[in-house]
């Protein structure tokens, strides 16, 4: 592949083609979306974290100014509209599969946690809709609430689902346990962590949104909803929830502003918006407030988590033993089981060869807002105990901690971990060593002289994250427990003046696929970026796809696209041989041109177009008119984007607060095809990392209230906290699809929390720094730091 | 929001009148943080008189040695004002800590004031610079104006038309402010005039801003960083939350005074 | 219901509000000026960051009866004459948004940063500037290198 094509294809960094209606306003949200003679719905949500719901009185609420309708479990139950589904079975250790309980769009009889939706109330306005919500009454019976997870588990706690003994969803594993026993028998030295993944709330800057519709004349649906992937929601509210069939469903995600994995999942809110818009004879708008988000949207990561390693004499990593505990919340969301397993263990290996893993990861409810994949998506969790781990043993071992994961990195490929994964591709010392010279890495020594001669703590910490992305492969997440296969499809549509439209099942929401995308196809069939327009985002236009997360739009949309160009540009070929009367086997096709091999006889890419819908050239017995072609792609393999970040920062001990001084990043993201949005992609998951690392926590308090409801408490990354990101790259091709690219989305969640972590435990000189490394943590271990330097 | 009345008053007069009309009613000044409440559905005023058009409640001025400054005077006026900055640097400085460059342009310090939110930033200045807080009533000292969490001296339907500071010697303000919300968890506003210092806090204080008198003690002794050494806040009557626990808090007051201290001293 | 009268964006308009409808939700519901957003309900996102008598405001937080009269610039109005905002067109030129939600706000934030601390902009300064504004999508990076270039770019 050509590395630089032209100033706008493959490789080139070309503005992007969504941003002008973005920078002028001109975006449509799905907020921005308005439908004639709409109602507005408020809901009514619990304030009790765990409770019996023994009646609800909705005679006042009726009676309101407004009012168009109340709406409660009673009336979901009584049209048969099933449960939200979890769409990843997992099977615990003895057998048995998961223990999911019922998780119905409005409450039956019970809420599970804070926020629970209740019911609904319909109004003119959105405040009259609020005005009539308090007037519903609620008769409840509060039942005690568990939110911790030890607690949850213990005998005695409160049941949250019957179904669920112990709050216990399941007791899952992963790996060969004697083989790691013996491995830690053996070992020279055991490393070992207690290790809190803390509890993050997604936090899209648009909140979800929904707009019911309902078309009594066709009998059909439409859903205006802030969707990753609208043919998922489809598929689920059509199949599972049992709506409307999916001929009568149509699901729009409009521009959609950030998900992060949040608007993969199919929540109550779209659900009964859509199915209320019949029931009232109304289109029905929702937005969620900012503090609806936090108490709703599924949160993020929440893990408890022992883990040792094992290292022999020699400094060499021989096992890996973990014990997680997995907080899911209250009820399954959609993919929330796989999180913690299948997307958390297989990437214990890390960079490292390591010959023997064992994962134990106990999935539990509690009283909590449910908790599913948030960018990264158990792979920042796993790359935090592999990189917080090593970090640890390199020091007490007395190893330089870059040396030390050099000596342990993968250096053969393809290399079979013994976690499932079988990586392709990649150099990590490259990546490395690339990072130490950005970040200056021998100088450390004499700038942590001089944070100290200005009574400062300096300190610097490496991360050297893998992760499997391109989440698809559909045999193997099939046999892994996913409910569907992660194929991805696309459709070429060539106009007769050679336009081109590319239908994908991806979806961009900030990704910048109507660039990148449009890159790849000019770049292929010679035609000006302008020429291409890529539609996404709506189940009546694109046939089927899996949508976007778990960075794989790239990897899997974009080669969904490189087959059916090949199709395309087959098909062309035969088109150009009827005009040039020469066979398609003797048709070139390059930059733009069908070139009669041979001769200087050619059409560019536009007048075969046009020949192919004029059609009078050939007749439709030998072929048939028009251009166009579709394609599914399922790749054989995970993509593994890896590299290093290094971050260095200094700590003010008298008031703990942690500045950033350098981030060093180095990702090997295989061929870019874009690199100003993947670098883009990279400062992003950067943010998002450090945020988790520094400032973000969702708390609850005992009771089961969010503690952190707004972002008056959940601390945001704001441009003042964060520092300007070195970024660099190395490349290995990707060599499980067509274009040798990896993920690069989730990239900087990954690999930036232990980075920032073991940078504030370098400058500490303390192992037990705990996330988010507020000021005030910082400060209490940064004076007892002192107390010991003193000491000494 | 609740429903509620709106009207607008063009003077300060012309507002004590409409209020005295409606014991439901509140003054609305910049809605900084009346309307989040609002919306929040945590206060339900049955009606707001807007001040915003009252430019008799506006402006900055010398009144002798004193500053004076009109209630609806908005935080970005007081951050830019030359003569705030000529006269007294320190309350600039703090005003252009306030919030965010758009919340500077709408929020007012008579609002602030009024509220006498724990962890605004403008009591600390009133108290630790003396200031006399000016009603269409009477003149109250800033010491016997803030009572409490949210709560002041003001009566129904009482409504401050100016603060009149009087001018310090030297005077700093000193902010540690919350991660999330960029709110004061502490901070310490110092003020020398004469041989007097006074000391406010902040953010920390559960019932509210304070004076720390062993730090004033120690200041008046002598106003140098020095004088600090060995002084520190009780962590008893102090804030607690998931940001900053007492003892936390206590140390800050500390460290945020002796930075305030040498701030004024620089100057 | 009361009325309301005032300038957006160059034109005359007016609309009979509830009092407790936010200048937000007027420019939103009853202009359909959808380019502003909204992304919390407490002050902190500027998502809702629009231009009031040339400042830069919250519009979530201030009632559209309080601005009778005023002269109002939303993103929609910011480019002139069928030509980009020098702002704008950094913003672009610099990849200083992703999802484009905030970037309405930071645009308008970013154009009253100017207007207040001139056409040099350090990286400092642009991010305590940028204090009220939260991105979840870009780190940052691009909106400040935008910032800078947006700000050298209106001086010309």
């Amino acid at each position: 592949m050509s590395a630089t094509s032209s100033a706008t294809g493959i490789g080139a960094s070309v503005r992007r083609k969504e941003d002008l209606r973005f920078i002028t306003g001109r975006g449509q949200y799905t907020d921005d979306v308005n439908r004639p003679g709409q109602g507005y719905a408020f809901f009514v949500r619990s304030p009790h974290a765990h409770a019996n719901i023994r009646k609800i009185d909705s005679t006042a609420a009726a009676k309101m100014p407004g009012v168009l309708a109340i709406l409660t479990g009673d009336d979901i139950a009584a049209d048969k509209v099933g449960g939200l589904i979890c769409g990843w079975m997992i099977h615990s250790k003895d057998g048995s599969p998961m223990k999911a309980g019922a998780h119905p769009a409005l409450a039956q009889g019970k809420v599970r946690y804070v926020g629970d939706h209740v019911a609904v109330v319909i109004a003119e306005s959105l405040a009259e809709a609020r005005d009539a919500a308090e007037k519903v009454e609620v008769d409840y019976d509060v039942l005690p609430a568990v939110v911790d997870m030890n607690a949850a588990t213990k005998k005695g706690a409160p049941v949250i689902h019957d179904v669920a003994d112990n709050n216990t969803v399941y007791n899952w594993h992963l790996g060969d346990k004697a083989a790691t026993d013996a491995a830690f028998a053996k070992a020279k030295h055991v490393t070992k962590l207690d290790i809190v993944n803390n509890r993050l709330v997604p936090n899209p800057m648009e909140t979800r949104a929904a707009v019911g519709d309902y078309e009594p004349g066709t009998e059909s649906f439409t859903l205006y909803t802030t969707s990753q992937n609208p043919h998922v929601a489809r598929l689920v509210i059509s199949a599972f929830i049992g709506v409307a069939p999916e001929n009568k469903l149509r699901v729009i995600a409009p521009d959609v502003g950030g998900g992060f994995g949040s608007k993969i999942f199919i929540y109550a809110e779209e659900v009964v918006c859509v199915w209320a818009a019949k029931k009232v004879g109304r289109p029905v708008k929702w937005t969620a407030d900012r503090t609806e988000a936090f108490l709703c949207d599924a949160h993020g990561r929440d893990h408890l988590t022992r883990a040792e390693l094992a290292i022999d004499e020699s400094g060499r990593i021989t096992g890996l033993r973990v014990h997680t505990l997995a907080n899911l919340g209250a009820y399954l969301s959609t993919f929330s089981s796989s999180v913690p397993t299948y997307l958390y263990a297989p990437l214990l290996s890390g960079q490292y060869d390591i010959p023997a893993i064992y994962a134990e990861v106990d999935g539990i409810y509690t009283n909590t807002a449910p908790v599913d994949a948030y960018r990264g998506a158990g792979r920042p969790e796993a790359t935090y105990v592999v990189e917080r781990l090593v970090e640890v043993a390199a020091r007490e071992t007395g190893v330089d901690p870059a040396k030390f994961r050099q000596k342990n990195f993968i250096t053969k490929f393809p290399h079979q971990t013994p976690v499932i994964m079988a990586y392709d591709a990649g150099n990590y010392d490259a990546s490395l060593q690339k990072a130490l010279e950005m970040a200056d890495y021998k100088n450390i020594g004499k700038r942590k002289a001089e944070s100290e001669r200005h009574g400062k703590l300096r300190g610097i910490g490496i991360s050297a994250y893998i992760e499997a992305c391109g989440i698809a492969p559909s045999a193997a997440v099939g046999s892994l427990g996913a409910g569907v296969g992660l194929w991805e499809s696309a459709e070429v549509r060539v106009n007769p003046i050679g336009t081109v439209e590319i239908l994908t099942g991806s979806h961009s929401h900030g990704q910048g696929h109507e660039t990148t995308f449009a890159q790849l196809v000019s770049d292929r069939l010679g035609i000006p970026l302008d020429a291409v327009s890529i539609v996404h985002g709506d189940t009546d236009k694109v046939q089927m796809g899996m949508g976007t997360y778990g960075s794989r739009s790239g990897a899997v949309g974009m080669s969904a696209i490189v087959k059916a160009l090949e199709k395309i540009e087959a098909k062309a070929k035969k088109v150009a041989g009827f005009c040039m009367e020469a066979s398609d086997k003797d048709i070139e096709f390059k930059d733009g041109k069908f070139t009669v091999r041979g001769t200087d006889k050619s059409m560019d890419f536009g007048a075969v177009a046009l020949q192919a819908y004029i059609a009078h050239k050939f007749n439709g017995q030998e072929l048939e008119p028009g251009l166009k072609e579709s394609a599914f792609w399922d790749p054989t393999n995970f993509t593994f984007p890896a590299g290093v970040h290094i971050c260095e920062v200094e700590i003010d001990p008298e008031t703990g607060i942690t500045h950033i001084e350098r981030w060093s990043a180095v990702d090997d993201f295989g061929n870019v095809i874009n690199p100003m949005i993947v670098e883009g992609q990279v400062h992003g998951g950067i943010a998002q990392g450090i945020g988790q690392a520094m400032c973000e926590n969702a708390v609850y308090d005992a009771k089961g209230q969010l503690v952190t409801a707004s972002f008056m408490d959940y601390c945001m990354p704001r441009a003042d906290d964060l520092p300007s990101y070195q970024v660099g790259m190395t490349q290995t091709p990707c060599p499980s699809n067509p274009l040798g690219i990896k993920g690069c989305g989730e990239a900087g969640a990954i690999a930036a929390p232990p980075a920032l972590i073991n940078a504030i435990t370098d400058a500490l000189g303390t192992e037990n720094v705990p996330m988010p490394a507020t000021p005030q943590a910082v400060w209490r271990l940064a004076q007892k730091s002192i107390t010991r330097k003193a000491a000494q | 929001m609740y429903a509620f009345n709106y009207s607008r008053a063009e003077t300060g007069r012309k507002a004590v009148n409409l209020i005295s009309k409606n014991e439901d009613a509140k003054f609305l000044a910049g809605g900084q943080t009346l309307l989040p409440t609002m919306k929040q559905r945590l206060a339900s005023p049955g009606a707001l008189i807007d001040l915003s058009g009252a430019a008799d409640l506006k402006g900055i001025e010398m009144k002798g040695r004193n500053l004076v400054i009109g209630a609806m005077t908005r935080h970005f006026d007081v951050a830019t004002s030359e003569l705030v900055k000529e006269k007294i640097p320190a309350l600039a400085d703090l005003a252009g800590m306030i919030g965010d460059p758009a919340v500077r342009n709408r929020g007012t310090m008579g609002g602030s004031v009024a509220n006498n939110d724990p962890a605004a930033d403008y009591p600390s200045a009133c108290l630790a610079l003396n200031a006399t807080i000016i009603t269409n009533k009477r003149k109250i000292p800033a010491d016997e104006f803030f009572t409490g969490l949210f709560e002041t001296a003001l009566e129904e339907g009482e409504l401050i038309t100016k603060i009149s500071f009087p001018v310090p010697n030297k005077a700093a303000y000193e902010k540690f402010r919350n991660p999330a919300s960029r709110y004061a968890i502490v901070g310490v506003f110092v003020a020398k005039k004469g041989k007097d210092v006074r000391v406010a806090v902040t953010g920390a204080g559960s019932n509210g801003v304070f004076r720390p008198s062993n730090f004033e003690a120690a200041l008046t002794a002598k106003f140098h960083v020095k004088s600090l050494e060995g002084v520190s806040a009780k962590a008893e009557g102090l804030n607690s939350d998931i940001h900053a626990d007492a003892a936390y808090r206590a140390h800050l007051i500390g460290v945020m005074a002796r930075r305030a201290v040498a701030k004024a001293n620089a100057k | 219901m009361p009325k309301v009268s005032m300038t957006v964006n160059g034109k005359a308009v007016s609309g009979n509000v509830d009092s407790r409808t936010l200048l937000v939700q007027f420019l939103r519901e009853t202009l359909r000026l959808t380019g502003t957003h909204v992304g919390c309900d407490t002050s902190q996102c500027g998502c809702c960051v629009v231009h009031v008598n040339g400042s830069a405001i919250k519009s979530c937080t201030t009632l559209a009866l309080s601005h009778e009269g005023s002269t109002v610039t939303t993103i929609e109005g910011l480019a002139q004459d069928g030509k980009l905002h020098p702002m704008q067109e950094a913003f672009r030129e610099n990849h200083g948004l992703q999802c484009g939600f905030c970037t309405p706000g930071m645009i308008m934030t970013a154009v009253d940063i100017v207007h207040r601390k001139g056409n040099k902009l350090d990286e400092q300064t642009i991010r305590h500037e940028l204090e009220g504004n939260i991105c979840r999508c870009t780190g940052y990076h691009n909106i400040v290198k935008a910032v800078a270039a947006g700000a050298e770019a209106m001086a010309k």
